[in-house]
């Protein structure tokens, strides 16, 4: 997708504003919260599952080399071929490569957040392979020229009526009076004409939730079952995927499946969890005669021994930014990035760079909420503190920040003058704001009393307090 | 070469040269003795326990359940499944040899693979999860993929005595039968969206309902 993280204050005051977003947002919060919280209760092993998860993703990231060697040797073993790419162009490449040698016209895609990453839509639009997405969220983003605002449920920012308004405009061969009086309809509708797609696609694309060293194998999960019929039916399988998805063994990859979907959404397993291990085999009746698995660096190697390594661990259930109180309030697009909430915050610079990014790692209030439910333990507060340290260093925090910080910093080493300071400005603000309670305006504090009021002290510092009681006391 | 830059990068951050191979063969007996992580004691129950709580999660998940007494009864639980749901007396059979036996006379049914317009299909499965209620589906010539996708109403045989605690309970099953298999689903409940208002909706993709047969005496 086009990136537009520079514009995320414009694009947070804009989705405030925006009524049909709001009453998405209101509707699916709540929700994604009990779900999680009700599938943890469930499972009481659970803690212990994430400490192991957090081991596994740990392990396999320190032996990464040779976790991807075994890994390609034992798909080239099944009959299947890897497509190594540093860069993401090297993978849209890689692709079109594959759609060409097929004689590929449509080719139908599972959900994938790699290929959204790359903006392969676009660029084999642009060579005359026509992708058509399936996962039903996607799909109807596709109709509507949208990015996801979500990475498991990129359409939920959409409303009903939204839903069938394009169906109507693009569906265009169906008697333009039916009725819609169920959500069963929409669904139904996208159903009938995905089929035809699926059928007809040469080539299918999907992405992958784990690779697996020990058999060469790449694991899906979905609901719908829309990426088992796109890596099922046509000739061509390609699977878009990146080099952190590597787990040594099986049982590595059911611990973690076992964290995953309960973070997601709450179920104790998705519908369709599939394992698939190179082409069709001799007698097979079905399934694709060629595998292809594309495996994407794009920057991920460079996180390797840096303090951002802790972020090649995500399993991308998406628990961060459902927990979220800045996701909460402004959505996905307003990110302006493939990965939106707190794990975006700290991908995103990785993948187009601090410059581009650096609101997002500003866009927290360090709750605390999305470590706390992450199910392999990634400090994502700390790691974007880290972003803020990064941008700070090289000077790309606006002045008047830096101007502030740099008050504060000569006032903070030197006590005396900060007690005196404080002190000063407590009392003044104390006196000054004695009969409203609080400040609709202050000078040099203009961005927080514009939005809202700033409480004016009730008495003196903390240090005068305390000094005051430790007094009394004796 | 991408894949000797990308390992070099890796490997600079790793601080380290390709592994040593005292270090490499420690990582391939893991991956030999491939261990198991915490396997949940939910399922961890005797044999009638186990099948008794697989059937309640698969109708947990809004899969439905009957169990009857030996495999002959599997034709006629099938033609009344379908009477049930209103559906055309109409099924096609994976070509499993458990199946083949059956006497499906009363039913208009053919072995094979199913196309895009069948309504229903027979399958069996390998394995069933006590655990979350789940169904391992391995690819093979007797078992079509098609089978557990196409058909709006996807039914499926399961012999209790397949019925397991755990996945890696399953994998383990799997693992004696010899190399893995191309495709192998591992299925919970029919195929559902929430992708509308987060509102759940059966038969996206896949089976809008799933009826799963457990066959109780010996086969």
């Amino acid at each position: 997708m086009v990136q537009s993280s520079r514009a995320f204050v414009e694009n947070a005051a804009g989705a405030l504003g925006d009524a049909g977003l709001q009453r998405a947002l209101g509707r699916a919060k709540p929700q994604f919260a009990k779900k999680r919280q009700a599938a943890v209760d469930r499972l009481p092993e659970f803690e212990t599952l994430r400490d192991e998860a957090k081991a596994i993703k740990d392990h396999a990231i320190a032996h990464l080399d040779f976790y991807l060697e075994t890994y390609a040797a034992a798909v080239e073993a099944s009959g299947g071929h890897v497509h190594w790419c540093s860069t993401a162009e090297d993978a849209r490449q890689a692709v079109l490569k594959i759609c060409l040698a097929a004689g590929a016209k449509t080719v139908t895609k599972g959900k994938s957040m790699v290929t959204e990453e790359i903006e392969l839509n676009p660029f084999l639009e642009a060579h005359g392979v026509t992708p058509v997405e399936t996962d039903l969220g996607e799909y109807i983003l596709q109709l509507r020229h949208e990015p996801p605002s979500h990475i498991i449920g990129p359409a939920f920012h959409l409303n009903r009526e939204d839903w069938e308004s394009t169906f109507r405009a693009c569906h265009t061969d169906l008697p333009a009076d039916r009725v819609f009086s169920e959500r069963r309809d929409i669904l139904t509708e996208a159903r009938g004409k995905l089929r035809e797609t699926f059928l007809a696609a040469d080539v299918g694309i999907t992405g992958a939730n784990f690779l697996i060293a020990e058999t060469g194998s790449s694991v899906i999960v979905t609901n719908e079952g829309n990426g088992d019929l796109t890596q099922t039916l046509p000739r061509v399988h390609v699977v878009v995927t990146s080099i952190e998805k590597v787990v040594p063994t099986v049982e590595d990859t059911l611990a973690l499946l076992r964290v995953l979907a309960r973070s997601a959404t709450g179920q104790d397993m998705s519908v369709y969890t599939t394992f698939s291990t190179g082409p069709r085999r001799a007698g097979d009746p079905d399934g694709p005669s060629e595998y292809h698995v594309v495996l994407l660096d794009n920057g991920r190697s460079g996180m390797v021994g840096t303090e951002f390594q802790d972020m090649l661990r995500c399993i991308r259930c998406s628990a961060c930014m459902n927990h979220c109180p800045v996701y909460g309030a402004v959505g996905g697009h307003a990110y302006g990035s493939t990965y939106p909430g707190p794990m975006g915050a700290v991908l995103t610079p990785m993948l187009v760079g601090i410059e581009e990014a650096g609101h997002l790692p500003n866009a927290s209030t360090f709750c605390g909420k999305c470590e706390s439910v992450c199910p392999v333990k990634i400090p994502l507060p700390n790691l974007m503190r880290h972003w803020r340290e990064r941008e700070f260093e090289r000077h790309l925090t606006p002045a008047a920040m830096r101007g502030g910080l740099g008050v504060w910093a000569f006032l903070a080493k030197r006590p005396v003058l900060y007690r005196a300071a404080t002190r000063v400005a407590a009392r003044g603000l104390s006196w000054f704001g004695r009969r409203r309670g609080n400040f609709g305006w202050l000078p040099f504090a203009g961005g927080w009393t514009r939005g809202r009021d700033f409480p004016a002290p009730e008495g003196d510092t903390f240090f005068a307090q305390y000094a005051a009681r430790r007094k009394e006391q004796g | 070469m991408p894949r000797q830059a990308m390992l070099a990068a890796i490997r600079r951050g790793l601080k380290r040269g390709p592994l040593a191979a005292d270090a490499q063969a420690m990582l391939l007996g893991r991956m030999a003795h491939h261990p198991r992580h915490t396997v949940p004691g939910r399922g961890q129950l005797p044999p009638a326990g186990r099948v008794a709580l697989f059937a309640q999660m698969v109708e947990r998940e809004f899969g439905t359940v009957a169990r009857l007494p030996a495999l002959a009864d599997v034709p006629g639980a099938v033609a009344t499944y379908l009477k049930t749901q209103n559906q055309p007396p109409a099924l096609v059979v994976s070509p499993h040899p458990v199946l083949a036996g059956l006497d499906f006379s009363g039913l208009a049914a053919r072995t094979g693979s199913t196309a895009a317009h069948d309504a229903a299909a027979l399958t069996y499965a390998f394995a069933g999860i006590a655990e979350t209620g789940t169904l391992m589906l391995p690819s093979g010539p007797q078992t079509p993929t098609v089978n557990n996708l196409l058909p709006d109403n996807a039914i499926v045989v399961i012999e209790a005595a397949r019925i397991v605690a755990s996945y890696e309970d399953a994998f383990d099953l799997l693992r004696q039968t010899g190399a893995m298999p191309r495709n192998v689903m591992l299925v919970t409940g029919p195929s559902r969206s929430a992708d509308i208002e987060q509102t759940l909706e059966l038969g996206a993709h896949g089976p809008r309902r799933l009826h799963v047969l457990i066959i109780d005496g010996a086969v």
